[in-house]
């Protein structure tokens, strides 16, 4: 099984997932654990995932529940040394066993080092993972057979359906999803909150709530017209909002930024973004294409927390109004929980 | 932060087990961190072997050098430490990173009041937070108030309160007798009632016990954080041991990053790490261990210690993260995100490196040159090194680590002579000794499942195992494919086993080929591996690192080759006979080699190392020192040579085999360095230069053998060929003794025979450490050894300049060195043993390559030899007038054993080599630089009684160390007449000093005759007052116990009373030129003349 990109490059390997072809936008993480919540992570969606970490699998697959969605969202995965065998308590299949069950194509024996260095120089590419056989007549890729996935609704594909209502507590907010990964819900979940998640084009302006969180998700924020004109009613009104990753770019949008396509993307565990205020410097977990950029910002919004590799933005805040948004990942899972406290903050904010 | 113009900075002292070359790293690195910042920096260490021990060279500063602007090779003690302080006033100190001897001393100058007394400030860590992490109670509560787990555990003196601790705890809980020797009635109990039987078995020997909730089995794993002053903290590395709790995370294999833990439980560890080091207020670097329960996902913290250590110089070199010098600049008062990554260059240090590579080290054992000692391993620390493997899976680090440990093994499988077989591979997995990851691999070869290996193991986790499993199918393969008359391989097999770290040796041996033609068949189908960086982020941003690894996982060279370079390879791990001492030498080397423009590449698989921190060459290769990847490293960078003879003997043995695939080593020729090593044709080079040396006879027989020794005439030394810090060496005194040492001997290696010479007796012991150029002496230190020959020359005491060797004898051996460097055209560093016998001098031995006392007679000199010697490797013209003889002061150099570590081992200096490193202090008398070398290694001054000194003087001494309190008893041992007699004249002197004497039977007889009074002591066991009684109550402040058979085996009384000397740490000392010079000396000395002086004061 092969990986081809757009440019021609071909990166050979064993297969371990289902044996089909695959389509879409090659990224590379560079995180060294959870394999399992970003295959689950809707944001991943029309991606194929390159791990640099060589080991994969180690420790399996476990039930649905720790899932960050119900399905492997991604469109297929390289590695570079999958383990067949796997040890751990929590596992109930292998990787290798969630893949095939999931129609995900995968590759193994691949030098991820040298395809993430690829797309780093490239910046991210599309490709073809390619089931066909080896020995099979096989006629050359035309460029019409690379998909764009950005080009596509993502959000629309990933989003729920119609609302659904979590919790029995006095305060209500009101959950986008763009593509949500679950942890946010589970990172929202208190005894004092009702959580009505709603599909991303979802008009939630006759949902009673408390406050809005606009989820993170997977493509160009541009194809979220419908979410961010929501969005805009919504900022008639000073109720807190919450922006997470997508969201975050969504939310600019509305405010009347602007936002652009980054090189090769953040999508890693160890993102040091430095919060503008206080100076604190965190480790955050990213996975994101776009960013929102800070010159576009309209003067009565700041930014929140920049990232202290690139300077790109990480976080905006509306200078009088609780509206924030994070460009990283505060519900981690996968990666580090060091702001974990913004889900805290951000429910205060709604009881002030 | 801006305050601070002047920093004093505290070393580790000799290397030890527990505490070795890493301190050099970290050490080091603080130095540059501070000289950046334009600080002065003032050290104490007396490990003269070390890096950081280096002062500026001539001409040049300490800023331009990155080195100690002031350099005391002192003892760790607290009076010198006063001393220094005193005249120094540094505004500030660092505890953190000279191990656990810097953090002890520190602590003490607080608890005295010294550093508020002089105004010193503690930079990083505070004290009360060190305390909090030393003292097992208050870290308890202290995480207790934050809900963190700690393991739980009590101290029971009575069957009562032990059962109340139990239960406290939960059944199964572990019992440990406390102030017990060697974990001596340990162990787990499920019931009540197992509690009380054992009790009653440990009562009766200690009167304490340790009652401790069981965590064996659970997953060890360890974090490194790092946090600044203003909170922000990270996470620079975690990792995991694959031998789970039980064995002490210096004995463990251990893998970075974690591999079988989920997102979940790493960074839940994570959080609580980040939680614990911001509560208890670590400022700078730190390492937290945890168990995690692998069913439960439960975790107890174990410990956090609060300095650098050997798991975070580990953690520097497996991510590429310079935590000993980030942890300086934190100390300093800048905050992480103020700090730039030094790998990238353009991110910032506030950041958490991404591996795309698997780290695995795996500990140096060096247990078999102990007789007696115990090969078990367990809760102690019984390691002298250790290496650290990088690749892009399991398997191939595995195979990787093992071969680097240089003990022969030439991976997981496939052995030369089916060595490393484990007949009891069942038995050694259960109770695991050194040799556990071959018993492994025997249980697999049998069939053994990978969860019964797993059960048996106590828990190494199946993944592991599978891993090791494939390794062992791979193996099989490959055999199979051995069809009659076809030696080659199918391309895709011998890559598979590539990628599973076969080395070519192995491929060799499994289908009975020779590692060339596996080599030529490689390159035929162009299975070739890549070279890749260490980049800290995973290849995210563009790095201009120069931090390399050799792999074949992989399509793609990260990296082209150098223009202008030259290759130096290091000294491999850390073990008895090879130690920092090489390391230093090495960086010697790379440090001229780049100033003479050359781009210098290091070779080195050692992580507790100066050598490989990624700023001292242009390229650092983490990799194996075999022909087979020095040649692929060679042949990739094109390099214009390779300095083999700075990194001691793996590189030295390198020599021939490189140079015959047309590698240019650099300096003298490999064929020349061959007639040095190989023992016939340097004997016959001897006779034809009339240079005399002891008789020799070399043998394969044992029958033969005893033939020749009584012909030769007892004593006789017996050895293999080739040796190694004297492994396998032993003194035979008779035919019994002769022929039990040769079966060890033979068993040892059978390739060499075995070579029987006369041991000359009361002779004493010289060396030459020299340079030349072309056959022409250029410069040479001569040293002289206080113990007689027999004490190897690694575990004598050194002294330059001679102090009883004639000039005519000096004389003389210049002239030998010269002719014997003519005869072998040397160019570079060579090292040349003599016994000298009334005036009369023998050749023992001549190494064309650095010694272990270069880095001692550099300094002791002012010349730095390597750098003449690399010079003069490069062709340049180093002739000039070196003073070497006539000093103004004296140099002692002293072994550091490591015996209390090592149980069972009989401490007694010998002819194979047992120190695990030295020590080094300068005086203006011999006896001075004697008692502070002595001091600097661990000894202690018997304390005399009774003792009436005027006030001042009293005060005087108790600020060098000798305390002026009056209960000093001496315990005196002395086999056989001549020991006696020899002594005598010394325990007379002894006798003066109001101490009171403890003898033997014998000698205390010998004393009395001789009008010394002394209280006779009984053999252990017999009538009281006896000998066991009296060192158990402590009532001894020095013993002097010389065997009977000087480098023999004596009664075992003898070995009795040197074990619990150990134990009970009481100073010991076991030969009688030592003991001689000791008495001497402390007899002579006054304490105003035990004098802190710099380096560059004396030279």
């Amino acid at each position: 099984m092969k990986l081809t990109l757009k440019d021609g490059t071909v990166f050979e390997g064993k297969s371990f997932g289902a044996p089909v072809s695959a389509s879409g936008e090659v990224v590379f993480n560079t995180g060294m654990v959870g394999y399992v919540e970003s295959l689950s992570d809707p944001s991943y969606a029309g991606q194929i995932i390159v791990l640099s970490y060589p080991l994969v699998g180690n420790y399996g697959v476990p039930e649905r529940k720790y899932f960050e969605s119900d399905k492997i969202q991604a469109a297929g995965l390289i590695v570079a040394d999958y383990s067949e065998n796997y040890s751990h308590q929590l596992a109930c299949e292998s990787l290798s066993e969630w893949l095939k069950r999931s129609g995900v194509p995968a590759i193994t024996g691949v030098d991820t080092r040298a395809l993430a260095k690829k797309l780093r120089e490239h910046g991210v590419m599309l490709g073809i993972i390619d089931a066909r056989p080896v020995n099979a007549v096989r006629r050359r890729l035309t460029a019409s057979a690379f998909v764009d996935p950005n080009k596509e609704n993502l959000v629309a594909r990933v989003s729920i359906k119609k609302p659904e209502t979590y919790g029995n507590g006095a305060t209500t907010i009101v959950i986008v999803d763009c593509g949500m990964k679950e942890n946010i819900l589970r990172s929202l979940v208190r005894p004092e909150i009702t959580i009505v998640r709603v599909p991303w084009d979802y008009d939630f302006a006759n949902e009673p709530h408390d406050a809005l969180v606009i989820s993170n998700g997977p493509g160009d924020p541009n194809m979220c017209g419908n979410t961010i004109e929501n969005l805009k009613r919504a900022m008639l009104m000073p109720k807190p909002i919450l922006g997470i990753c997508l969201g975050t770019q969504l939310l600019a949008l509305a405010a009347g930024g602007s936002t652009y396509k980054l090189k090769y993307g953040h999508r890693s565990q160890n993102q040091p973004c430095v919060d503008q205020e206080t100076g604190r410097c965190y480790i955050t977990s990213q996975n994101h294409g776009y960013a929102v950029d800070a010159k576009s910002l309209p003067h009565d919004w700041a930014v929140w927390f920049t990232n202290a590799n690139d300077g790109s933005v990480e976080g905006i805040k509306h200078k009088s109004k609780a509206w924030r948004a994070v460009q990283f990942h505060p519900e981690a899972a996968p990666g580090p929980t060091d702001t974990a406290w913004i889900f805290d903050e951000f429910i205060r904010s709604i009881s002030i | 932060m801006t305050t601070i113009k002047k920093v004093l900075l505290l070393g580790s002292g000799g290397l030890k087990i527990g505490q070795a070359g890493e301190f050099d790293y970290s050490g080091t690195q603080a130095i540059k961190a501070l000289k950046e910042e334009g600080i002065r920096v003032i050290l104490i260490n007396p490990n003269i072997a070390t890096v950081q021990t280096d002062s500026p060279a001539q001409g040049t500063d300490a800023k331009s050098e990155n080195v100690a602007d002031v350099v005391y090779l002192l003892p760790l003690t607290l009076p010198f430490a006063v001393q220094v302080i005193k005249k120094e006033k540094p505004d500030a100190i660092l505890l953190g990173f000279g191990g656990q001897t810097a953090l002890n001393l520190g602590l003490e100058l607080e608890e005295k009041g010294i550093l508020s007394k002089y105004k010193v400030q503690v930079l990083g860590t505070p004290v009360s937070v060190i305390r909090e992490t030393e003292d097992r109670d208050m870290f308890i509560k202290r995480l207790q108030k934050i809900d963190v787990k700690t393991a739980r555990s009590f101290a029971a003196r009575n069957i009562s309160d032990a059962k109340k601790a139990a239960t406290k705890i939960g059944y199964p809980v572990m019992l440990r007798a406390g102030f017990a020797l060697g974990g001596l009635g340990s162990g787990v109990v499920r019931t009540e009632k197992e509690l009380v039987a054992k009790l009653s078995e440990i009562f009766g020997s200690s009167p304490q016990v340790l009652i401790e909730e069981d965590l064996c089995g659970w997953k060890e794993v360890e974090y490194e954080i790092v946090r600044d002053r203003t909170d922000n903290c990270i996470s620079v590395c975690n990792m995991e041991n694959i031998d789970p709790m039980g064995i002490h995370t210096g004995e463990s294999m251990v893998v970075a990053p974690s591999q079988t833990l989920t997102n979940e439980e790493y960074h839940r560890l994570r959080e609580i790490a980040i939680k614990t080091i911001r509560h208890l207020g670590v400022v700078g670097e730190c390492n937290i261990q945890y168990a995690l329960h692998p069913k439960t996902g439960d975790y107890r913290v174990i410990e956090v210690n609060a300095r650098l250590s050997r798991s975070s110089a580990l953690a520097s070199k497996a991510t590429g993260y310079p935590l000993a010098f980030i942890a300086a600049k934190l100390a300093m008062g800048f905050t992480l995100p103020q700090l730039k990554n030094s790998v990238t260059k353009s991110t910032t240090a506030c950041f958490e490196p991404a591996l795309d590579y698997i780290v695995l080290k795996m500990p140096r054992w060096d247990l078999t040159k102990f007789e007696n000692a115990i090969t078990q391993i367990g809760t102690e620390m019984k390691s002298v090194g250790e290496v650290m493997a990088i690749g892009r899976s399991f398997e191939e680090v595995l195979q990787k680590a093992i071969r680097m440990l240089s003990i022969g093994a030439d991976g997981f499988v496939a052995h030369k002579n089916g060595n490393f077989r484990v007949a009891n591979y069942l038995d050694e997995i259960k109770h695991p000794t050194t040799r556990r990851i071959f018993a492994i691999a025997e249980a697999l070869r049998r069939g053994t499942s990978v969860s019964k290996i797993s059960r048996l193991s106590g828990g190494i986790d199946p993944w592991f195992l599978e891993k090791m499993k494939n390794i062992m199918r791979c193996s099989r393969n490959l055999r199979r494919s051995d069809l009659p008359g076809r030696s080659d391989l199918l391309r895709e097999d011998m890559l598979e086993a590539k990628k599973l770290g076969f080395s070519d040796i192995q491929i060799a041996t499994l289908i009975k080929s020779t590692e060339d033609k596996i080599r030529q068949e490689r390159m035929r189908h162009k299975i070739l591996p890549v070279i890749k960086q260490i980049d800290t982020l995973a290849g995210e941003f563009p790095a201009k690192t120069n931090y390399l690894y050799v792999t074949y996982n992989g399509t793609e060279n990260d990296i082209g080759r150098t223009k202008k370079s030259m290759i130096v390879l290091g000294s491999g791990p850390y073990c008895i006979g090879s130690s920092v001492e090489f390391d230093w030498s090495c960086v010697q080397a790379l440090k001229t080699l780049s100033k003479n423009e050359y781009e210098t590449i290091m070779i080195n698989s050692n992580p507790e190392t100066v050598s490989t921190d990624y700023d001292m060459s242009s390229r650092l290769y983490f990799e194996e020192l075999s022909l087979e990847r020095v040649l692929d490293i060679y042949q990739f960078e094109k390099a214009r040579g390779v300095v083999i003879s700075t990194g001691g003997q793996i590189p030295n043995n390198l020599a021939l085999p490189l140079h015959k695939r047309g590698v240019r080593i650099m300096g003298t020729k490999p064929e020349d360095i061959d007639r040095a090593e190989d023992r016939h044709t340097f004997s016959k080079l001897l006779d034809r230069l009339e240079i005399d040396q002891p008789e020799w006879v070399e043998l394969t027989t044992h029958k033969e053998a005893a033939i020749a020794a009584a012909r030769i005439g007892y004593p006789v030394l017996v050895r293999p060929s080739y040796v190694l810090s004297g492994s396998a060496m032993s003194v035979a005194h008779d035919e019994t003794s002769l022929l039990r040492f040769l079966k060890r001997a033979v068993d040892i290696s059978t390739e060499h025979p075995v070579v029987i010479s006369k041991f000359i007796e009361n002779a004493r012991e010289i060396e030459i450490d020299g340079v030349a150029s072309r056959g022409k002496l250029i410069i040479y230190a001569i040293t002289e050894h206080v113990e007689n020959a027999g004490t190897h020359s690694g575990d004598a005491t050194v002294v330059l300049p001679p102090q009883r060797t004639y000039m005519e004898t000096i004389r003389r051996a210049k002239h030998i060195t010269k002719d014997v460097v003519k005869e072998l055209k040397i160019t570079g560093p060579f090292n040349i043993q003599f016994i000298a016998k009334d005036n009369h001098l023998q050749v023992i031995e001549c190494n064309v390559r650095s010694s272990r006392s270069f880095p001692f007679v550099s300094k002791a000199t002012g010349y730095n030899f390597i750098d003449i010697a690399t010079r003069a490797m490069l062709g340049k013209d180093v002739s000039g007038d070196y003073r070497t003889l006539e000093l103004d002061y004296i140099a002692v150099k002293s072994p550091q054993f490591s015996y209390a570590r090592i149980k069972g081992a009989d401490p007694v200096s010998n002819v194979e080599m047992a120190s695990t490193g030295e020590v080094a202090c300068f005086g203006d008398t011999f006896s001075e630089a004697l008692i502070k070398s002595m001091l600097a290694s661990g000894f202690r001054l018997p304390r005399p009684k009774r003792r009436r000194l005027p006030y001042k003087s009293r005060r005087s001494r108790s600020e060098v160390g000798i305390p002026t309190k009056a209960s000093g008893n001496i315990l005196i041992s002395l086999g056989k007449e001549e020991n006696k007699i020899k002594l005598l004249s010394a325990l007379q002197e002894l006798a003066k000093m109001n101490f009171k004497l403890f003898a033997t039977e014998h000698t205390a007889d010998f004393m009395r005759e001789n009008g010394i009074a002394c209280e006779k002591v009984y053999k252990i066991g017999g009538k009281e007052p006896n000998v066991g009684t009296l060192i158990e109550k402590g009532k001894v402040d020095l013993i002097i116990n010389i065997p009977a058979q000087a480098f023999g085996r004596d009664a075992i009384d003898g070995y009795i009373i040197r074990r619990k000397a150990v134990d009970l740490n009481i100073p010991l000392i076991t030969n009688r030129q030592l003991a001689e010079a000791f008495i001497m000396a402390f007899a002579g000395i006054k304490a105003s003349e035990l004098k802190s002086i710099s380096v560059d004061a004396y030279t």
